[in-house]
């Protein structure tokens, strides 16, 4: 037997579901226990960094908190896309799910811009005899980073701008994030570029329609799927990594 | 219909090797899982057989020992991944449609995307060995010695990237058949009336829909440790090897259930037909399947009982371990229910079943003795181990592929085979292998290490593993009786009758081979083993044929997708450009096979 069409509700199955629909579940669980590797990988190594940064030294809870709320709003704008469509609404449709590429795109253009950002890092310390800054960090610099900061005070500055960055290599922290938070960017991406094809896709007649909602509501799926799992993230790794008690 | 802009016209009526290629024919694939599995098994064999030839007696040299490091990384990650798995997909391929009613998967191109890929993961793992060497650090990889620090060369990038491309192929036909049971089952069948094969195929693949992303994760935290100087295994950064362990065996568990579950569907199929009485305590079976499967999850530990996870740890692992015991033996007192009072016919089939279940009970017991933690410490990593996993896996999952080759033979081939040959055969494989495995409980008792190339003669290990070396040889013989006795009765053996044994579920309700479209008309179910009831009540109908039953038609994109991940995969190894090329080809693959109708509009 084929693949059903999707032109009519009631499918001609045991169950009465779509295959592609049954696919797209079990494909999502399969996913649930990628992403739990991944953030058991991140909590077994948390606060295990032999160098700095820490996530306190890096992230603005502000800054994220913006995108995570763009994110979320994307999903209810794909509902919106997918409410317009089964409504017969070709023009909502095409609005609603630009706007939801739109936003995963704005989300994806923060997250490049943090990843920079914290590639680049500088840190602030004064040359002062006992830096409280300094005292606070120590443990944290790698000593190539302290004769830096020594060699510039050496100058008779009042105070040196110590490189502070990190990258995947830099430590366990940086690895398990960057590898954590990439990995979810890419499933956005993947997310991104199927939303514009169904964008696209819906200019050529009768390729998206109500009657194949179903290819909008699979990717639907998987989207709203990859925005839980950020919803995850940002309070594992953002809020638990920079609010004490957690 | 569409516009994509590559599109080429359909392989509508391909002939010779391009009907192959773009068959999406659940059977074709399934003949096409079975061979080239069974000739990866040969390979791996021959692999275990030059290792047993190096350590046939004390201080040899024939193989030095890199070599010997890279035969035993080969020879299980090939009997595993490449034999022993996709010879259950085989079966699952060929099988499932038949026994649940439909006329084929469903999805039959994600089918043969599967198959495709499994082929691309088992050409990047084999051509290892002539692409600077084969992975050398075991099955099983653990951290460190799989880092660049420790391990140069491009074996174990060979091996991660083989894995990551065999992972994509298991993944997407697990969840092909996990819609498929759910979604295509006949009218009438239902879950309770679901044959045994199909049921612990069901679990087999949940199990593996959510047990491969865990190893798909330890395989990219450890190749970008290779690759891009990431920290995950550096115990300088302050990564911790453990957290490898932990990552592998919470998938390397599951997998053995993966590995074992179909072998005890085949064999819950052969023992009632062969005993003319239906399967004893039917629902306790698969309730067992069922606990088995998720108790898999609770018990990784036990892998690691020598780690130094604590005494709290290794208790409660020691004890769930013990536990999962408990439903794997009510299956084996299941199977002896069935026997019991049955009207036997002692064929082929029905002696790997019946060698099975002895062989399996072995294993398991040594398994139990494993559970406990104590005495694992004495046993961890010396030859106790591997008579252990070569009794479960050997002698429980293969003896009953090799059993259902059998059974289901007439059905796959339409013809028989020789049944004198077929007993000779069970007999030379089932002796010669206790000769070969049985010997490795006492050398490894005695203390010999697993994975060492060669060891002195002050030992005392000589005389066993002289006899286990015999063993394989007798082995290997067993194996040219099985190959000439399916190759000649395939090319010249009588033709077959639909249903030759007389059986019980629905695959036998239909001519041997079976039609491409399977049933002419989907049958209505009315009881379990329901051809079976059918034919005791009188109630089957003359077979019908059909020329008007619209199937799928053959596609060119699977077979293109997966070249792709081929290429990727050499090239994310060697070449950067090459990776872009070949992750493009998937790319176009997809596209088009996803705006390609299922059938061409006429």
């Amino acid at each position: 037997m084929s693949e059903p069409n999707n032109h009519s509700t009631h499918e001609d199955t045991t169950t009465g579901l779509n295959h592609r629909k049954l696919l797209m579940w079990a494909f999502l669980g399969s996913d649930c226990m990628f992403f739990a590797s991944l953030i058991a990988t991140y909590l077994v190594y948390k606060g295990k960094s032999v160098t700095g940064p820490d996530p306190i030294d890096l992230f603005s809870i502000p800054v994220t908190s913006v995108s995570t709320f763009v994110l979320l709003m994307s999903s209810m704008s794909m509902v919106l896309a997918y409410a317009a469509l089964t409504k017969g609404s070709l023009k909502g449709f095409r609005v609603w799910m630009l706007s939801t590429a739109i936003m995963g795109m704005t989300f994806l253009g923060f997250q490049v811009f943090e990843f920079r950002d914290f590639t680049v890092n500088e840190v602030k310390i004064s040359c002062e005899e006992n830096s409280p800054k300094y005292i606070e960090l120590e443990s944290k610099l790698s000593s190539k980073q302290k004769s830096d900061y020594k060699k510039q005070c050496a100058d008779g500055i009042e105070e040196a701008h110590v490189e502070f960055g990190m990258t995947p290599r830099t430590n366990l922290f940086g690895t398990t994030f960057f590898v954590l938070t990439g990995f979810h960017g890419a499933h956005v991406t993947l997310g991104v570029i199927w939303l514009l094809s169904l964008f696209f896709y819906s200019f050529k007649r009768g390729a998206v329609s109500a009657e194949r909602h179903l290819d909008v509501d699979l990717a639907a799926l998987y989207w709203h799927f990859v925005d839980i799992v950020w919803i995850v993230i940002f309070t594992v790794v953002y809020l638990f990594g920079v609010y004490e008690g957690f | 219909m569409t516009s994509f802009p590559l599109q080429i016209s359909r392989p509508i009526h391909p002939t010779g090797i391009w009907n192959w290629i773009t068959t999406i024919d659940h059977k074709k694939i399934g003949i096409l899982y079975g061979v080239s599995a069974f000739i990866l098994f040969i390979i791996g064999g021959i692999e275990a057989m030059l290792m047993r030839a190096q350590l046939a007696s004390s201080n040899l040299k024939i193989i030095d020992p890199e070599l010997y490091n890279q035969l035993f990384t080969m020879h299980g990650t090939t009997m595993i991944f490449l034999a022993i798995m996709p010879m259950g997909a085989a079966f699952f391929n060929y099988l499932i449609p038949l026994q649940i009613g439909a006329r084929d998967v469903a999805f039959p191109r994600l089918n043969a995307f599967s198959y495709w890929t499994f082929l691309a993961g088992a050409i990047i793992l084999n051509a290892s060995w002539f692409l600077g060497g084969a992975p050398n650090a075991g099955w099983f990889g653990y951290a460190p010695i799989t880092g660049k620090a420790y391990n140069v060369g491009h074996g174990i990038d060979f091996w991660i990237i083989s894995l990551q491309v065999l992972g994509i192929a298991s993944l997407a036909a697990a969840f092909n058949f996990i819609v498929t049971i759910i979604n295509m089952r006949a009218p009438g069948m239902t879950f309770s009336r679901l044959p045994v094969f199909t049921w612990m195929s069901f679990i087999t693949a949940i199990l593996l829909v959510l047990a491969f992303p865990v190893i798909t994760v330890a395989l990219i935290e450890l190749q970008f440790d290779r690759f891009y100087g990431t920290n995950f295994f550096i115990t300088s950064a302050g990564g911790n090897p453990i957290l490898w362990q932990h990552l592998f065996w919470v998938f390397g568990h599951p997998e053995v259930y993966i590995l074992i579950l179909p072998a005890m569907g085949i064999v819950s199929e052969i023992l009632p037909t062969f005993s003319k009485k239906p399967l004893f305590g039917y629902p306790v079976v698969i309730l067992s399947g069922i606990i088995i499967g998720f108790m898999g999850w609770m018990v990784w530990s036990h892998h690691m009982f020598t780690v130094g996870l604590g005494p709290v740890a290794n208790s409660v692992f020691a004890l769930t371990t013990m536990a999962i015991a408990i439903p794997t033996g009510v299956k084996i007192f299941n199977w002896l229910g069935t026997l019991w009072k049955g009207s036997l016919t002692l064929n082929t089939p029905m002696l790997y079943a019946i060698g099975f279940i002895l062989t399996f009970t072995i294993g398991g017991i040594s398994g139990v003795m494993h559970s406990q933690a104590a005495s694992d410490a004495q046993q961890q990593d010396t030859y106790f181990i591997v008579a252990h996993i070569h009794y479960v896996l050997f002698g429980g999952s293969l003896i009953a592929i090799l059993g259902g080759i059998y059974y289901w033979f007439p059905k796959f081939t339409g013809r028989m085979y020789d049944e004198k040959m077929g007993k000779l055969g069970f007999y030379a494989f089932f002796i010669a292998m206790q000769i070969t495995f049985f010997p490795m409980h006492f050398t490894g008792l005695n203390g010999m290490p697993r994975r060492i190339y060669t060891y002195g003669s002050e030992y005392g290990w000589d005389f066993w593993n002289l006899i286990s070396t015999i063993g394989v040889l007798l082995l290997a013989i067993s194996m040219v009786i099985f190959i000439y006795n399916i190759v000649s009765s395939w090319i010249g053996g009588e033709k077959a009758s639909g249903d030759p044994w007389d059986a019980r579920t629905l695959e036998w309700s239909i001519s041997s081979p079976p039609p491409e479209y399977n049933f002419a008309v989907i049958p209505t179910i009315e009881y379990r083993d329901d051809w079976w009831e059918k034919k005791m009540l009188g109630k089957t109908s003359e077979e019908i044929t059909s020329d008007d039953v619209h199937l799928p038609q053959p596609s060119y994109w699977p077979f293109i997708a997966s070249l792709g991940l081929l290429i990727a995969g050499f090239g994310i190894i060697l070449s950067i450009p090459v990776a872009i090329l070949g992750a493009s080809i998937t790319m176009i693959g997809v596209y088009a096979w996803s705006f390609e109708p299922v059938n061409d509009p006429h």
